[in-house]
């Protein structure tokens, strides 16, 4: 993996860290400017590739050199901003580097049809800040710097959630919604990292976690934590702090849920990790009782809850919203076993989502461009219509149950093992049980895009068409990625191998 | 005669002042307290204190919508522009991080790198905050039809 970090020339390497943050921020701004929606989405391009190529040679120092440490102004940590990448968080930057380019390839045709022409330009500049501050929360080292990546992700995502009003009104109610709660997690978040400042003076991440293993914990760092999980949780959409999600992800313009789907929740769901795992450690007493009580059981009963819920939708993109929150269960159940394979399984199984809902989100938002198909009644026939985005939906929606020959079941696999390796039978069992959940929401949508005849218009049969091409490479390249990552797991699983030993490991 | 006369006058006097002051609070901002938040928020308020006396249109004419929001996208790019300078800018013949100012200027005695830096990066706030805080006012004055002046 090293050779990746000799792609970029030596001067430009250096301030990789930086850049990567730096230039969709600036792009952000120049997006600004752009008269219409496809200079916007120029610039955005432009920017997604160079963030791509940054976030690829940034795997490849890591694995050179393990921790890569970068004094923002000059300013050496703890008392300036540390921007730190180890393997846990490059990991999650590739994950955002990677479906953030693929999305905007996607974006071109989908937006063209859902946003109105005259904002297109600020379209694309809101969501480059979003995804400026999602790189952000990823590759600082510093507690205060994530909320204010925290909040410019968050705020440019109520942004673009409510342009999807322009095809549904009820989009602006949704992002009110996560605004009021999004803000309220932001809140609970800040006042934990106040209490942390307070409890050992420093808001570097790894300067907390010296000091605090150093001092041990009292009232004030327990206060911190259930703080930080709260507002995290919130944000990462973790049961029963879930209830903006749904909504959001229904109203939204789809290019934005399928961002938003494989890239925001992660990446506060990585927040969670580093807090849980590299400031807090799980050999601290209430660290594990959290981890088993609240995170293992809520991660559970989302696991049923929210996969009984999906069953019951009646509008697709709600229905894969609901799926979600089952998902992160799952990634809940693997953080909670607090062991270096929990974690490794929860991180893969982090990776792996985004690359099935990005899939799937992307698929749906290919049959609305073409039908305006919202509901899953509308699905009928689509596997006759538009065979290609739904033989990608079928991939994907195979990968999310867990069925054999895709990325799905190699997530379910290493959470069994894992949940094996800690004695938790019941978590087997768990998980074996809630797929079958999934297979019965993914069957209700598969067996209506293949099953049922197409729709007829005035006597003739609605005629076989196609997703434009810009649509059909990315959710091809996402299908692809689901079942090639079967066949050969070594890269993700070393990846996530490596996250996990990069904060567990001893 | 307009019924605003008083209004009018007094007003006329008054923006400069209050643009004025903000200024002082900007370039204030580098020796206690000041700097581009408030300072922006200041001559905001200013067109705003404008708007209210003479009417949106009015306000429109003399600050457009459109160069509020080039000025919010300006503001960012001169305060990355900072950053990106300083990259490019080696100081003492070596490279340093990002929006770090020492790279401006090569007096270390004085740090008069660290004055340029803050000031300029100060402007960018500037000029972003005050688009920021007209764009929020137009956009929330423009929803609502202007009240006719008999009806005051």
């Amino acid at each position: 993996m090293e050779f990746l970090a000799n792609a970029l020339p030596a001067g430009l390497m250096a301030h990789a860290p930086a850049l990567v943050v730096v230039v969709p921020l600036i792009a952000a701004a120049i997006a600004a400017f752009m008269p219409n929606g496809k200079a916007g989405w120029a610039v955005a391009m432009v920017t997604a590739t160079i963030v791509a190529v940054f976030s690829l040679a940034l795997l490849g120092a890591v694995a050179g050199e393990g921790v890569i440490s970068y004094a923002m102004g000059g300013w050496a940590p703890p008392a300036g901003i540390e921007y730190r990448i180890d393997a846990l968080n490059v990991a999650v930057l590739l994950l955002v580097g990677i479906l953030g380019f693929l999305c905007v390839i996607y974006a071109l045709p989908s937006v063209a049809d859902e946003i109105a022409e005259d904002k297109q330009g600020l379209f694309y500049s809101a969501f480059l800040v979003c995804f400026a501050g999602l790189l952000g929360v990823t590759i600082t080292g510093d507690a205060f710097n994530v909320f204010v990546f925290l909040e410019i992700s968050s705020l440019s995502t109520y942004t673009i959630i409510a342009m999807g009003a322009g095809k549904d009104r009820r989009a602006l109610t949704a992002a009110y919604n996560y605004l009021i709660l999004g803000t309220i997690g932001a809140t609970f978040f800040v006042i934990g990292v106040g209490f942390l400042y307070m409890a050992t003076g420093s808001l570097n991440m790894a300067d907390i976690a010296r000091i605090l293993a150093e001092n041990g914990h009292d009232r004030v760092t327990q206060a911190a934590f259930a703080f930080i999980i709260v507002g995290l949780g919130l944000k990462a959409a973790m049961f029963p702090l879930h209830m903006w999600l749904p909504n959001a992800y229904a109203f939204a313009p789809n290019f934005v849920t399928a961002f938003l789907a494989s890239t925001a929740t992660k990446v506060a769901f990585y927040a969670l990790a580093r807090f849980l795992f590299s400031v807090f450690h799980p050999d601290v007493a209430f660290v594990d009782l959290s981890l088993t009580w609240v995170f293992a059981v809520a991660g559970v009963i989302a696991m049923f809850m929210a996969s009984a819920q999906a069953i019951f939708q009646t509008d697709a993109r709600r229905l894969l919203a609901y799926s979600s929150v089952a998902q992160v269960g799952y990634m809940m159940l693997g953080l909670g076993m607090g062991t270096v394979l929990g974690l490794q399984a929860g991180m893969l199984h982090l990776i792996n989502h985004a690359l099935m809902k990005g899939a799937l989100f992307m698929a749906l938002g290919a049959f609305a461009l073409k039908f305006g198909v919202r509901e899953i009644k509308d699905l009928a026939g689509l596997g006759r219509t538009m065979p290609i985005s739904a033989t990608a939906f079928t991939i994907a929606g195979l990968s999310l149950v867990g069925v054999p020959l895709t990325i799905g079941f190699d997530s379910k696999w290493y959470l069994i093992i894992a949940a094996l390796d800690r004695g938790w039978w019941w978590a087997v069992a768990a998980l074996i049980l809630s797929s079958l959940l999934a297979l019965i929401y993914i069957g209700r949508l598969l067996m209506v895009v293949w099953t049922e005849t197409a729709p007829s218009h005035r006597g003739e049969q609605v005629k076989r068409t196609h997703a434009p091409v810009m649509m059909l490479i990315p959710m091809g390249v996402l299908a692809f990625a689901n079942l090639y990552f079967f066949l050969d797991a070594s890269f993700l699983v070393n990846l996530t191998e490596a996250a996990a030993n990069a904060v567990m490991g001893d | 005669m307009s019924p605003h006369i008083i209004l009018r006058v007094v007003s006329k006097l008054l923006i400069p002042m209050i643009v004025i002051f903000g200024f002082y609070v900007q370039f204030h901002g580098d020796f206690g307290p000041g700097g581009g938040f408030q300072a922006g928020v200041i001559i905001a308020v200013a067109v705003i204190l404008y708007a209210l006396i003479f009417g949106i249109d009015e306000a429109k004419k003399a600050v457009p919508p459109k160069l509020v929001q080039w000025g919010s996208a300006a503001g960012v790019l001169l305060y990355a522009a900072v950053g990106l300078a300083t990259l490019v800018m080696p100081f003492a013949g070596e490279a340093v991080n990002f929006l770090d100012y020492d790279a401006l200027h090569p007096d270390q005695s004085h740090h008069a790198g660290q004055h340029y830096g803050i000031l300029l990066v100060e402007l960018g706030v500037l000029i972003t905050v005050t688009s920021v805080m007209l764009a929020i006012f137009y956009a929330f004055a423009g929803r609502v039809p202007d009240i006719p002046d008999e009806e005051w």
